[in-house]
């Protein structure tokens, strides 16, 4: 499409102002956390890495980023298995009430986290007698991140068909040869892109988690806002929130490669 | 039939909820036969076809495969081999481990199963191709791909599900050519489903004309082009003029409905040759074909006929509006049942 020199300067203006509006805060966030001020001014008076240091050695921040890491990577697991599981009963099944299933498969990542939490909570503690802890969260978070992975394989069933399968079996291969020549190489980045965007939905949860996890776990969200307003922690909150949005920038860039990439 | 039968179908019908989409289909169908199943989309014949390789569970009726009941087994468990409409090539697999596939998943070694696949590649003269991917060949390079690997294995029946229907006009003729040549060397039974009459009349050797999820006429390309049963097979295999029991008794004088080819009626002037029956009418439209022109002609009492005249020297050529005598051999009006 052709646009005139005006329109397109207003559009590059448009697009800078909501870019930056994005994007500053976060730059403010990566020079805060090298600041000699310890609380979160602008502009910082001076440069050191002396936050990093604490931050890094900090026993806190680092049970914190390892229990994010490992609630991340089992609720993924969890949501990788489920989640194929799922997409291929109904995309390549036809049974009673399947549009209701699907329907209520999908539905967890549209609900507001908080009823999610409470609802989990409520169901954790009075019905089924359970301790808040890890398994709790975990259980909590796969219920939204089977949903990224069903969507992303749900999808490419649809795209890929039945026809390589029958041929397939029309070759003489079994149901679970089929599965590994032909079907699972067929889903494969579908899966590791559903896995990648659940491994950064559970990473930086912290509604559900907050009514799920009880007093004895603490993942980095969650420690993040309770040190955000003690005296002296805020540099370290910054260290933090960046060695978050390292974490979580890589999955999702990755993901969106292997999405465009397959699209071609 | 004296052998057993390559495919024996038996009151197969499936239904899909309220539609029924085959209808009691009984079939024999010979060893070494190219048997086609022609019909217009939505008549069945794919569905058979999903039904002999094993796709589809019949609603009732059976399927046998050289005297053996398989209408229960899995597609992996029957001796035949389907050639898809999409081609249905592996995309992350090179075009030899494609065609080697079968043998693959039957557990033949690394070494012969290449050596055996090249040989199918040749068969189909794609020698050298093997080392790309399905995604850089041409649409007939394709179809001669998935022909290799469904040929490799060495099915006894092999089901080609309008396998040409992608390819243009030359690409078509030429395919039809060297499906014929490898039946043919191969000496195996080929189910071929298709929609292009003239495809069907030039590769089979018998054809079931399907309509509505049944049979409507099963014989040999001539038998169904000259003596067409129905009024829907004279029509969908080439065209002909059809008349009612009515119209036959008013125009021509003759009994029972029957129907004849534009090629077996001719335009008279003066005198119509002895025996033959005449009509007289106007001329509605001509339109020339190169080595042929068709002429509408409206008969009197009402009635529309295509007669396709040869476009040789000694022609007078017809004008709209020319009133003409047609004149058609008895023995070329076919009769419909």
């Amino acid at each position: 499409m052709r646009i005139n020199r005006l329109s397109k300067t207003l559009l590059w203006a448009v697009s800078a102002v909501v870019l930056s509006f994005i994007y500053v805060p976060i730059l403010v966030v990566v020079a805060n956390s090298f600041s000699t001020s310890s609380t979160l001014t602008w502009p910082p008076p001076g440069f050191t890495t002396e936050w990093w240091t604490r931050a890094l050695t900090n026993e806190g921040a680092l049970a914190a980023i390892s229990t994010s890491i490992i609630v991340a990577l089992a609720s993924t697991a969890i949501a990788l298995l489920l989640g194929t599981v799922l997409s291929f009963a109904l995309q390549r099944f036809e049974f009673f009430g399947k549009s209701t299933v699907n329907l209520l498969v999908v539905l967890p990542i549209a609900l507001p986290g908080i009823v999610t939490g409470i609802a989990l909570n409520n169901a954790f503690k009075t019905i089924m007698g359970v301790q808040l802890g890890w398994a709790t969260i975990i259980v909590a978070h796969a219920t939204f991140c089977v949903v990224t992975v069903f969507n992303n394989v749900f999808a490419r069933l649809k795209r890929v068909g039945t026809s390589l399968d029958e041929a397939s079996s029309d070759l003489g291969a079994g149901i679970w040869t089929t599965f590994r020549l032909v079907t699972f190489p067929q889903i494969r980045s579908a899966l590791f892109a559903g896995g990648l965007l659940s491994f950064a939905l559970s990473f930086d949860e912290i509604i559900v988690t907050t009514f799920t996890a009880g007093s004895g776990v603490q993942t980095l969200p969650i420690f993040i806002l309770d040190n955000m307003f003690r005296p002296n922690q805020a540099p370290i909150v910054a260290v933090i929130a960046v060695v978050m949005i390292l974490i979580a920038i890589v999955p999702i860039y990755i993901a969106q490669r292997l999405t465009t990439s397959d699209q071609r | 039939m004296a052998s057993t039968p390559a495919i024996r179908l038996r009151g197969l019908t499936k239904k899909f909820g309220p539609v029924t989409a085959v209808d009691g289909v009984d079939l024999d169908i010979a060893a070494g036969e190219f048997f086609s199943m022609l019909g217009p989309s939505g008549s069945g014949k794919t569905t058979v076809l999903r039904m002999i390789a094993g796709f589809e569970a019949p609603t009732s009726g059976h399927v046998e495969l050289f005297g053996k009941d398989v209408t229960g087994d899995a597609p992996f468990d029957r001796d035949v081999n389907t050639v898809f409409q999409d081609y249905a090539l592996f995309p992350h697999m090179s075009v030899i481990d494609n065609v080697a596939y079968g043998l693959r998943v039957r557990g033949v070694n690394a070494k012969d199963r290449l050596a055996q696949a090249e040989d199918a590649l040749a068969l189909v003269r794609l020698e050298g191709y093997g080392e790309r991917n399905p995604s850089q060949l041409s649409g007939g390079q394709r179809q001669r791909v998935a022909l290799a690997r469904a040929l490799v294995v060495e099915p006894k029946v092999l089901l080609l599900d309008e396998p040409l229907g992608a390819l243009d006009l030359k690409l078509r003729e030429q395919m039809q050519v060297e499906l014929k040549d490898i039946q043919r060397r191969l000496g195996i039974t080929f189910i071929f489903v298709t929609h292009d009459q003239e495809e069907a009349l030039t590769l089979s050797d018998r054809i079931a004309v399907f309509n509505e999820g049944g049979i409507v006429q099963l014989g040999t390309a001539e038998e169904i082009y000259r003596n067409p049963q129905t009024p829907f097979v004279a029509n969908f295999v080439g065209t002909s003029a059809v008349f009612t029991a009515d119209e036959a008794k008013s125009i021509l004088g003759s009994k029972g409905a029957c129907s004849v080819r534009p090629e077996h009626i001719d335009i008279v002037r003066g005198k119509a040759p002895a025996g033959t029956i005449t009509a007289k009418g106007i001329v509605f439209d001509t339109i020339f074909l190169g080595a042929s022109t068709r002429v509408i002609v409206d008969l009197d009492g009402d009635k529309r006929v295509a007669v396709l005249e040869q476009n040789d020297l000694s022609r007078t050529p017809s004008h709209r509006g020319d009133t003409v005598t047609v004149a058609i051999h008895p023995q070329f009006l076919s009769p419909l049942s």
